[in-house]
């Protein structure tokens, strides 16, 4: 097995047999995190740059500590996502960069699809660390690699995934890669947050949050992003939490062994109450962890140009 | 000068006939012409199907002001080789065709280049802003032919009532791009389960629906005539049932692209699938071929919306909305009649006599003595691919370009004239 | 393909056996080493010189599996992306003495990438190498300090190592490039 893609833009295009190789080699990748010298020097030479163009300072850190870890030499451009203030099209941006010779484009956007665009035009490697609502494929890979450590095979599992489901590029990378490895998911959210045409996803629509978590062995809680959708998804933050926020005594319907993730930053006492967030079942810092391990694994497989062996299997659906 | 078309088939919206044409200066001056009838001009239309030019009563030609996508000369291009004859241009240019100056200077410059009859359509406000009324008196005497603030449109019920009544007064009519803008949002496809799967957002059928209903009833309350444009889903057609079975003065349209392809298309982003209103479902577009089958959709009309490739290669969200149509309005719609959805002669009701009879253009519409010689000789049978060089227009947003079509014009008469010869 | 069988079974019990003699004899507080066997073959024969040890008496000998693919020189130039094993060293390297296990040594390429791997992970105190078959064409200034067989070879041969763990047997053949 192996990866043989240009490009690392969504899971919604890998075979469940592309998923776990990756996670396979984001495995080997954790144990160099915690050495004293924590660096290898596979990517020498190679530079990484990470095209932001929408805010983000975690997981462009943590593409910057992946790529710092494998020796590459990583650059930040940030930029904003409206082409029209910057007097440069999207296209030109990419284009210089790549001239620079880069080898690596890590790239946020702020509009869907708009990473497949940028791989359709470069020749070098781009990973997707956010494009819209559409995909955030290494956010789901360290969720992913997160559930494997803690609960061996992801088959057969009860993941609840639960808050904004609509507007969540991370709901989406999750959902297409739970399940292909075979996953039950079931969402909830506020109706405002759930798509109207939900079947494409094949997951259980919950309609209460007992329901949601009762017997779940992995519970999910998405990030309200009030400042970005707008007044109109929900009336207030207060209400939020009382109905969809979770809760110490909701968490008890779960299975004694779940684990509480969240993709971070949290809104403590919001979507997720603070008693929680930092309880055993807990796992949001080791989602940190693995989110770097995982991050230098896509790094390492696209990074190295392989003469004439990558091919660009960018697939249309 | 006189031309002759003989061994033709003609097809008018009522009947079929075989016959000679014979065209005397502008008109049609004879079906019946004896084939030796001496001429400037024959053509053997032997085997081929003879038809009105076609009416596309919504098109964007971009000029004056934005004449980078397209020109009225390019765009009059397009239409003859398209086999249209006449289109109804939108006031949506820089500026806006909100006064009869610009109205004058659409008509002219088409009449000058003399390949396509321009009826402009004038803007229902100034400035298409939605708050005070158009010159309409004024523009329908220099020749506005209707009146819309396509692509804005009108917010206020209020509004659209007063321009509706005015522009009655002046024998003319309102078209309306029925969309509720505060509804379909940030929206750039359907809502709909490709929406779901791509991330791109999604503008729900009822952003049109709930607007077709406000401007039926906008009609109901004027008794002036609304014609809704470019149609996209079932409940909208239902709507329009309703609207002529109470007998309102309420007639409809809808975009070849409308009938012919889906919102899965969309699994692509390909921005030459983004348009407004959006690629519908499955269902959708099997209600608009019912509804062009049993005549609830008066015509079929392109939305011809030429856009630069700068405006179009771009991310998703930022690119332009609109294909252009003039050059595969007549493939697609044919592929109806070959599928048997319709008859040639629906075919020319649709493209041709219908938008005549909307228009009130009693000079055309038809193949008959005495009628304006705007005449299209139709190979159905015709395969080629949609080429870069084929077409005609500024712009090349049309996800049809590099694909194979079927049914071309051969030859566009326009007053008379052999205005487009399909290259050989 | 014309291949050779260059060492049976028993010829590799005897001569891993002799190895662990080598290095009992060379180093002076034998039981104070660590084995490190470099992926995969390697790491199959550190075990195998750990089980000879513990039947000499020195029972608890440390042993680690180092995969050095991240500190391979030619890792654009091979066509597949190797599959990673992972490091597992479980304890402290810093102040022993380890010796690194491999099955063959050629260029010394891998050896060089093994010793910076090794000493990303700390400062021991001294490295030594310990192979089954040494073929030669050395392209780096390093060598072992434990040789099992040294078998002249050419540059167009292959030397192919089975064991159990991974072949279902053990040999060492010598084949011709095709």
């Amino acid at each position: 097995m192996s990866y043989k893609r240009k490009d690392l833009l969504g899971m919604i295009d890998l075979s469940s047999e592309e998923i776990t190789y990756l996670l396979d080699t984001a495995q080997t990748f954790c144990e160099i995190n915690e050495r004293d010298v924590k660096k290898v020097p596979t990517l020498k030479g190679r530079t990484v740059i990470n095209l932001f163009f929408e805010p983000s300072t975690r997981t462009r850190t943590s593409f910057e500590i992946a790529g710092k870890r494998l020796s590459a030499d990583t650059v930040n451009f940030s930029a904003s996502s409206s082409s029209t203030t910057k007097g440069e099209t999207l296209i030109d941006t990419v284009k210089n960069m790549e001239y620079m010779h880069s080898d690596v484009f890590v790239v946020r956007h702020a509009y869907s699809g708009s990473v497949k665009f940028i791989s359709e035009n470069t020749d070098a490697s781009v990973i997707n660390a956010g494009d819209g609502l559409n995909e955030h494929p290494t956010q789901a890979l360290l969720d992913l690699l997160t559930i494997r450590q803690h609960k061996g095979d992801i088959k057969g599992l009860e993941i609840a995934i639960i808050g904004d489901i609509t507007h969540s590029r991370v709901a989406r990378s999750d959902i297409w890669a739970m399940k292909k490895l075979g996953a039950n998911v079931r969402l909830f959210g506020p109706p405002t947050m759930l798509p109207k045409y939900i079947e494409p996803f094949g997951c259980r629509k919950c309609a209460t949050m007992e329901e949601a978590v009762e017997g779940a062995d992995v519970v999910m809680m998405l990030r309200v992003q009030r400042e970005r959708q707008g007044k109109l998804l929900l009336p207030s933050t207060r209400e939020y939490a009382k109905f969809f926020g979770l809760t110490n005594q909701k968490l008890n319907l779960a299975k004694e062994d779940a684990i509480v993730m969240h993709p971070g930053p949290i809104n403590r006492g919001v979507e997720l109450m603070s008693n929680v967030a930092d309880c055993s079942r807990s796992v949001i810092l080791p989602q940190v962890s693995n989110g770097v391990a995982v991050r230098m694994a896509a790094l390492y497989l696209l990074g190295l140009k392989k003469g004439g062996q990558s091919e660009n299997t960018a697939e249309k659906l | 000068m006189k031309t002759l078309l003989k061994n033709c088939k003609i097809v008018n919206y009522d009947k079929t006939i075989d016959g000679n044409i014979l065209i005397d200066g502008e008109i049609i001056a004879s079906l019946s012409a004896s084939a030796d009838e001496k001429a400037d001009k024959t053509i053997d239309c032997k085997g081929k199907y003879v038809v009105p030019g076609l009416i596309d009563m919504h098109v964007h030609f971009r000029d004056p002001g934005l004449d980078y996508k397209e020109d009225i000369i390019s765009g009059s291009k397009a239409a003859a080789a398209g086999g249209v004859t006449a289109v109804c241009p939108m006031a949506n240019t820089k500026p806006v065709n909100d006064n009869s100056t610009i109205t004058k200077y659409m008509i002219e410059k088409g009449k000058d280049f003399g390949v396509c009859d321009i009826f402009p359509i004038g803007a229902m406000t100034k400035k298409m802003d939605g708050e005070e009324l158009t010159e309409m008196g004024d523009m329908a005497e220099a020749g506005a032919i209707g009146f819309s603030d396509d692509g804005k449109p009108v917010c206020s019920a209020e509004v659209f009532r007063r321009a509706a009544e005015y522009a009655s007064q002046f024998n003319s009519f309102v078209i309306s791009h029925a969309e509720d803008k505060s509804l379909a949002g940030a929206g750039v496809i359907n809502d709909c389960e490709t929406a779901t799967v791509t991330g791109l957002r999604g503008i729900p059928a009822e952003s049109e629906e709930v607007m077709v209903a406000r401007d039926i009833l906008m009609s109901k309350l004027t008794g002036t005539h609304v014609h809704i444009c470019h149609i996209s889903t079932k409940g909208t057609l239902e709507l329009i049932r309703w609207a002529k079975a109470k007998g309102l003065n309420v007639t409809c349209e809808v975009t070849p692209h409308h009938f012919k392809l889906d919102d899965t298309e969309l699994l692509s982003y390909d921005t030459n699938f983004k348009m407004n209103p959006p690629l519908r479902g499955k269902e959708d577009v099997e209600a608009m071929i019912e509804g062009l089958k049993n005549g609830d959709i008066d015509c079929i009309v392109t939305d011809h919306a030429p856009h630069h490739i700068d405006e179009k290669n771009v991310e998703f969200d930022l690119a332009m909305f609109g294909i252009t149509g003039l050059q595969t309005l007549l493939p697609l719609s044919l592929e109806l009649v070959s599928k048997g959805v319709i008859s040639m002669n629906d075919f020319v009701r649709l493209t041709s006599y219908n938008p005549a009879k909307l228009l009130k253009k009693a000079d055309r519409g038809e193949i008959a003595e005495g009628k304006l010689a705007d005449i299209v000789v139709v190979d159905t049978e015709k395969e080629y691919e949609f080429t870069l060089e084929l077409n005609q227009s500024k712009s090349t947003n049309s996800p049809f370009i590099g694909k194979m079509l079927k049914g071309a014009a051969l030859y566009t008469i326009k007053n008379g004239k052999v205005v487009f010869e399909f290259p050989a | 393909m014309p291949s050779k069988e260059i060492m049976n079974k028993d010829e590799m019990s005897r001569t891993l056996n002799r190895i662990v003699y080598q290095i009992v004899e060379d180093v002076k507080d034998a039981k104070e080493i660590c084995l490190v066997g470099i992926r995969r073959g390697g790491a199959h024969l550190a075990n195998r010189l750990n089980e000879i040890f513990k039947n000499e008496g020195y029972t608890n000998i440390q042993v680690g599996y180092l995969d050095i693919t991240l500190y391979r020189d030619d890792l654009t130039t091979i066509a597949e992306y190797p599959v990673l094993h992972g490091t597992e060293i479980n304890f402290n390297i810093a102040g022993r003495h380890i010796v690194l296990v491999d099955d063959v040594m050629f260029t010394g390429r891998t050896t060089r990438a093994a010793m910076d791997a090794l000493i990303d992970l700390g400062r021991p105190e001294k490295i030594s190498m310990a192979v089954l078959i040494d073929r030669g064409h050395r392209e780096l200034p390093v060598q072992p300090d434990f040789v099992g067989k040294v078998v002249p070879t050419s540059m167009d041969e292959l030397i192919e190592v089975s064991l159990e763990e991974q072949a279902g047997s053990d040999s060492v053949a010598i084949h011709k490039k095709p």
